[in-house]
Parts: structure tokens; sequence; C-alpha cells
């Protein structure tokens, strides 16, 4: 339906556009590819609207022996034309690529899905399973916040009301890092009935180290899930050890039954798509 | 900066310069209809879902149903009005109409404008990458595969190499 009214800026300062989200119900704005959709619902009214969009920087995708550095103004279309990720962090560049629409693809953005954080969204699954740091800035100053601190619930994260995303560090990958990452929806782009990204290192002994595992879609948030985790280091990745990790995957999930999907299946789905992901990274 | 509840946009469509007073509300599709007067954009979901009213923003595909008006200030947008012309069909026109790849048409205008932003970026696109890309537009006549075929069809005239 039509949105309710609003107010608009576009601010050119990251100072003004503080100072405005503090001044009333305020949202900011930068792809809009989240928020239009739930203003055109009416799930969200907010009473002004504050657009990045003359704020200068916040768009560079800037790789460096931290890691990969997302501004919060990339743009799926922007990672997905980096030719330097398929090495920086494979495990981004191949999620990104389940990302929405094409025409979603050229206007949404790495801050703006973190800060909407649908639970069945790729961005803040990569950012859960990566241990990403979220840059943000408001009235109180800059702070930086882990992701398992930053995503709460369905839509809802530890942002303030007057805070704005500027980056998204992904933490460095080391090479030879072992990867895998899968989802499952009615067709491309649609929202995930349910996605699991993981990774792990391999040891001395060539078993599995450091491994990481999240859920998307099939829960209130992105989270790991340590239990299958668990499964996996410190053993041989053998079918054996991936059936085990799933299983454990499987049981650590409660999900909701909603209109497209009964819990179950998505619990099923869950196995399914951790034995995947890890029969892909092992390859 | 003030905030504002109306505004007036300067922009460009179909490189022409344009203006328009309207609400912070106001989406682009709305705005190119009812106050620019390009009705060929079509809104189907309102809810960036269907794909049919996409328009091209600075040489990209977007969804003119997920912009505010008041966002186009200052950029250049191509609606399917200008992806016509008065002479004759477009290549694309002409293989939409060889290929019979519409039916009852609300679709049409967005999957012209895909296609054209697509074939403009990825003249050899294979059919797997135009599935992709139309993935993101719904015929509910069911003529996908006729689309299709008219996509892949009119590459030559965006300069592919063929295959």
């Amino acid at each position: 339906m039509k949105l309710a009214p609003i107010r608009y800026a576009a601010p050119a300062t990251m100072d003004e556009a503080i100072a405005l989200l503090g001044s009333c119900d305020a949202k900011v704005m930068s792809g809009g590819q989240s928020l239009m959709p739930i203003m055109a619902f009416r799930l969200a009214t907010p009473e002004l609207i504050v657009d990045l969009k003359k704020i200068p920087g916040l768009d560079q995708i800037v790789i460096d022996d931290q890691g990969v550095r997302l501004g919060a103004k990339v743009r799926w279309c922007d990672i997905e034309s980096d030719g330097r990720l398929a090495q920086a962090n494979p495990l981004l560049a191949e999620a990104i690529k389940h990302v929405a629409h094409y025409q979603i693809r050229n206007r949404g953005t790495v801050g703006g899905s973190v800060a909407h954080a649908d639970p069945a969204s790729e961005m803040p699954a990569i950012a859960a399973c990566c241990e990403a740091v979220i840059s943000v800035i408001g009235s109180k100053g800059a702070r930086k916040i882990k992701a398992v601190d930053f995503f709460i619930s369905a839509l809802q994260t530890s942002l303030e009301a007057d805070e704005v995303i500027t980056e998204v560090l992904l933490p460095a990958w080391p090479a030879g890092r072992r990867w895998g990452f899968q989802e499952f929806a009615r067709r491309r782009g649609d929202f995930a009935l349910a996605g699991i990204a993981a990774f792990y290192d391999l040891d001395g002994q060539g078993c599995a180290a450091n491994a990481h595992i999240a859920v998307f879609g099939a829960s209130d948030r992105q989270h790991r899930l340590p239990g299958a985790e668990a499964a996996l280091n410190g053993r041989p990745v053998t079918p054996e050890t991936i059936a085990a990790a799933a299983s454990a995957a499987s049981a650590e999930v409660d999900p909701p039954s909603d209109i497209h999907a009964p819990g179950e299946y998505r619990r099923a789905l869950v196995e399914t798509l951790t034995e995947r992901a890890l029969a892909h990274a092992a390859k | 900066m003030i905030a504002v509840t109306t505004m007036k946009i300067e922009f460009e469509v179909n490189g022409k310069a344009v203006s328009a007073d309207v609400e912070a509300r106001t989406t682009l599709a709305d705005c190119l209809r009812y106050d620019i007067g390009l009705t060929g954009t079509h809104v189907g979901c309102e809810h960036g879902v269907c794909g049919a009213c996409t328009v091209i923003v600075n040489g990209a595909a977007a969804r003119s149903c997920l912009m505010l008006a008041v966002q186009a200030d200052g950029e250049k947008v191509t609606t399917v009005e200008g992806l016509s012309n008065d002479e004759a069909l477009t290549p694309l026109q002409a293989s939409f109409r060889k290929h019979h790849a519409l039916q009852c048409g609300f679709c049409t205008p967005g999957m012209i404008t895909t296609a054209h932003a697509l074939l403009t970026h990825e003249p050899n696109a294979d059919e797997e990458r135009v599935r992709d890309v139309l993935s993101g537009n719904l015929c509910r006549c069911t003529g996908y595969i006729s689309i299709v075929e008219a996509v892949l069809d009119a590459r030559v005239a965006y300069g592919s190499k063929g295959e």
C-alpha cells in the first residue's frame, strides 16, 4: 500500500545525520530495499527518513591485513563485481550471490541489511559466522560491536536509535581455510527457508579446527551452532563426522512454523544443508 | 539540513529535465505515473516483489516502488517509454513481438527495462543468467519461455558476439 506520511532529510554530513536521528522517531535509509517494503506494509511508520545518499565515503571495499572492510553503503552488486573477494573471503562472495534479485542488488547495501536484521538474510549470517566487527557511530561517539552482541532477535539489533553503521569488518581469511555455503529458497533470490554458512581450518594432523557454523532462516536471528562446531573440531572431516555435525546442528535449532514452511521442515533443512555445506568444504 | 514533508525535485527522465512537487512519502513509481504522466511504469505489488515497476536509475535497473521520489532528485531515470521511438520497434521490442513474449502485457514494462539494463551491461548473458535476472520479474500469464527466448534473441542488437 502507499506509505504513511513521512518527513525526509538527506544531510551532507554524518554529524547532521546523527542529530536528525536523535530528534524524533527516525530511520536511516541507505539503499532502502528492506525499509521501503516494511514501510509499504506499514510495519514501520517512522516520522523521519534520514537518507545517507549525500554523506561521502562508506562505499569502499578495503582488503588489508585485518580482513575485508565493507563500507556500510557497499551494495551487493559492488561485492559481486569485486574479483578480489573470491580469495579474500570466498564465503562472503558465495553468500552474496544468493541475496535478493537483480534490481534490488543494484541498490541494497551491507549496512542496511545488517541494521534490518531479517533472520533469513545472508549478510548477517556471514557476519555471525565470521565473527564480524560492526562499526557504528552515534551521539555518544563511535563504537565497535561484535556480531554475537549485535543481532538480538528478528529485526532487532543492539544499535541505538541515533546510531549509524559505518563499516562491517570480516576478520582476515587464512589461505587453506575450508568453507561451504548452502541456502534453500523456493527461487534464487527469495528469502531463505533455511541456510548454513560454515568454515573450518585444518590442524597439523588434517583434522578440523576453529569450526564456525552459522544458521539463518531457521531461528529468530543468525547465530552459530556450538554443538555442530564441537562435533567437527579435532576430528578428520569424514562423511561420519559431517553426519554427526549435521545431526547436532538440527538438534540445536527450534524453527518456528509459518506460512512458508513448518518448523520440522526447516529443522530437516538445517541438517541437510549443514551436511552439504561441510561436504563442499571437505572437497 | 531541514527535514521536509514535501519537496520540489528536479531530475532527468528519458533524457529530459523534469521537476515535480512531491510528498516525501511518494514512491518514484507513483511520481513517474501521476506527476510526470508516464504510465508505462506499472505498479504491481508495491513492495518490491513483482518487478513490474522496474526503471533504470543512473544506468542500473531499480524497482521504482522501492525508491522514494525524493531519492531521485538529481538522478537520471529511464522508463519503458524511453526505450521506444516513434519510427519503428526497437530490436528488443521486435524480439518480444517475434517470440510472443507477452500476453496481458502488465509485466512487460518491467521485463523490457530489466532486459535492456542486463543486455546493456552484459550483451553476452547466457540463458542461465537471463533466467536468473528475470526471476525478479513476475509474469502471471506464465510466459517465461518466450520472454527468455526474446531476450536471448535480442542480444545481437546489444553487441553480443554470439555463442
